[in-house]
């Protein structure tokens, strides 16, 4: 089953580039209120790969991108990092009930995660001191990231067909 | 794939580990400032890429825009210009007298030109518990950390990391930003904290029985010795009397527009261009301006 194959050079440039639009919209200036209800961009990326080709895209790689994060948002370094570690853990471990979800089953358990890496991230900022008064509709965007699962999956698994990465 | 389980636990135990290690040497000492710099830099053409698309809407706008509102544009930008060199007369006229008077009282001038920069605003943070914003000048252009930041209308902020090309400001709405700041009307003396909301600050621990009303225009006290004393800070839009509570309720409008994208001032305090020159040349510096002030009577 496992394709032991390295990546061709086509398939680990599509999957940068990839990460690189998704962490360009996640630091896009926008008005707060879009900011408020913007999808987890970074994190609907992430779970697309982790989910079609675990085997590639480690725990390791979640981690490196949260440290980025971390630099791009200005947080403790480790933060994001820590938050989307353990994300890419569970979507490791559960890849494979994951990917015989329909579409709409696969939207939900991506809410459930998005909701448990907001948490973690809450949960730390809390530790620290760090949470104003907005932290009442952190939901919100688990929700857009939910409704908006679908057409990024759609999309990944377009491209990922037709550059064949597996 | 089945052996891959407990060393995939084990990785994320490692990790999880390295993330707490992290925040912890980030959060307590800054040992990690090279490593977040080399970070720093390494995401720096990001932050310029998300920059460029917008920079390059504003640039197609300004070529597309027609003949007629360049002209109204420049009718009224040059009624402005009128306006302003009439108050910038009256502002000559007034540090004149000011200096005059400052002379005769025998202290030292505390308005003195100050080196400033003028930088853009490159990156907003998203997280909406955290108002900072990133500038496209870094050490290169001088920035330091704690430097001071303006923008047309009042204070903006300190810069709190400084990379080779970028800096991070720390807005005054921020709940980690605290500014010491006066009433122009009675002298009041208070500080401003940030809320974590762009256009609400509180000015805290004030008793009830202080006199400061709805109104009232807030500017930088300069004693924390890092803003600069007499720029606006904000307007004070409510004051809640509660006779159960120790202090009054007070709410701050930002003077500063906070959540606009305009240019961004960078201000050098005097005091650290005048250790780095020597003392002949800043009295020289001083001798001249003297006559100048002269030459304009």
């Amino acid at each position: 089953m496992i394709n032991s194959r390295p990546l061709s050079l086509s398939g680990i440039l599509i999957i940068l580039v990839s990460l690189l639009i998704a962490l360009i919209l996640s630091i896009l200036p926008l008005p707060a209120w879009v900011l408020l209800i913007q999808p987890q961009w970074i994190i609907l990326v992430i779970l697309y790969w982790i989910i079609v080709i675990p085997h590639r895209i480690s725990i390791g790689i979640a981690w490196i991108i949260g440290l980025l994060l971390d630099v791009l948002y200005g947080t403790l370094l480790g933060e994001h990092a820590l938050a989307l570690c353990v994300l890419a853990f569970l979507a490791q471990r559960l890849h494979r009930q994951i990917r015989m979800f329909p579409l709409l089953q696969q939207a939900f358990s991506v809410f459930i995660l998005v909701i448990i890496y907001q948490a973690l991230l809450l949960w730390i900022q809390g530790t620290l001191g760090q949470i104003g008064n907005n932290i009442n509709w952190f939901w919100v965007s688990a929700l857009t990231s939910m409704l908006l699962w679908p057409w990024v999956a759609m999309l990944l698994r377009h491209c990922q067909r037709h550059f064949r990465i597996y | 794939m089945f052996t891959r389980g407990p060393q995939i636990g084990l990785r994320l135990i490692f990790l999880v580990i390295l993330s707490i290690f992290l925040m912890v040497l980030d959060q307590r000492e800054h040992y990690l400032t090279p490593l977040r710099n080399g970070l720093t830099a390494f995401v720096a053409p990001i932050q310029y890429l998300v920059n460029a698309p917008i920079r390059g809407v504003q640039t197609l706008l300004d070529n597309l825009s027609s003949r007629e509102t360049l002209l109204a544009e420049n009718t009224s930008l040059k009624a402005k210009q009128l306006l302003l060199q009439a108050q910038l007369q009256k502002l000559i006229a007034l540090e004149n007298e000011n200096m005059e008077l400052r002379a005769l009282l025998q202290s030292s001038p505390r308005l003195q030109n100050r080196h400033i920069a003028i930088a853009h605003l490159l990156a907003v943070s998203t997280d909406p518990l955290i108002s900072e914003l990133v500038l496209d000048k870094g050490r290169k252009a001088g920035v330091y950390i704690g430097q001071p930041v303006l923008d047309a209308n009042g204070v903006m902020g300190q810069i709190i990391q400084v990379g080779p090309l970028t800096s991070r400001l720390l807005l005054i709405a921020d709940l980690r930003s605290a500014v010491p700041v006066q009433d122009t009307r009675n002298g009041v003396r208070g500080i401003v904290v940030g809320q974590g909301q762009m256009a609400k600050l509180l000015l805290t621990d004030i008793p009830d029985t202080v006199d400061v009303k709805q109104g009232d225009l807030l500017v930088t006290s300069g004693l924390g010795e890092h803003y600069p004393a007499g720029y606006p800070v904000g307007v004070v839009t409510q004051v809640q009397h509660d006779t159960g509570a120790q202090f009054t309720h007070i709410e701050i409008t930002p003077s500063a527009k906070l959540n606009r994208n305009q240019p961004i001032l960078l201000i050098w305090p005097p005091a650290m261009l005048d250790i780095d020159a020597p003392k002949s040349i800043s009295a020289t510096k001083t001798g001249s301006k003297h006559k100048q002030g002269k030459s304009k009577e």
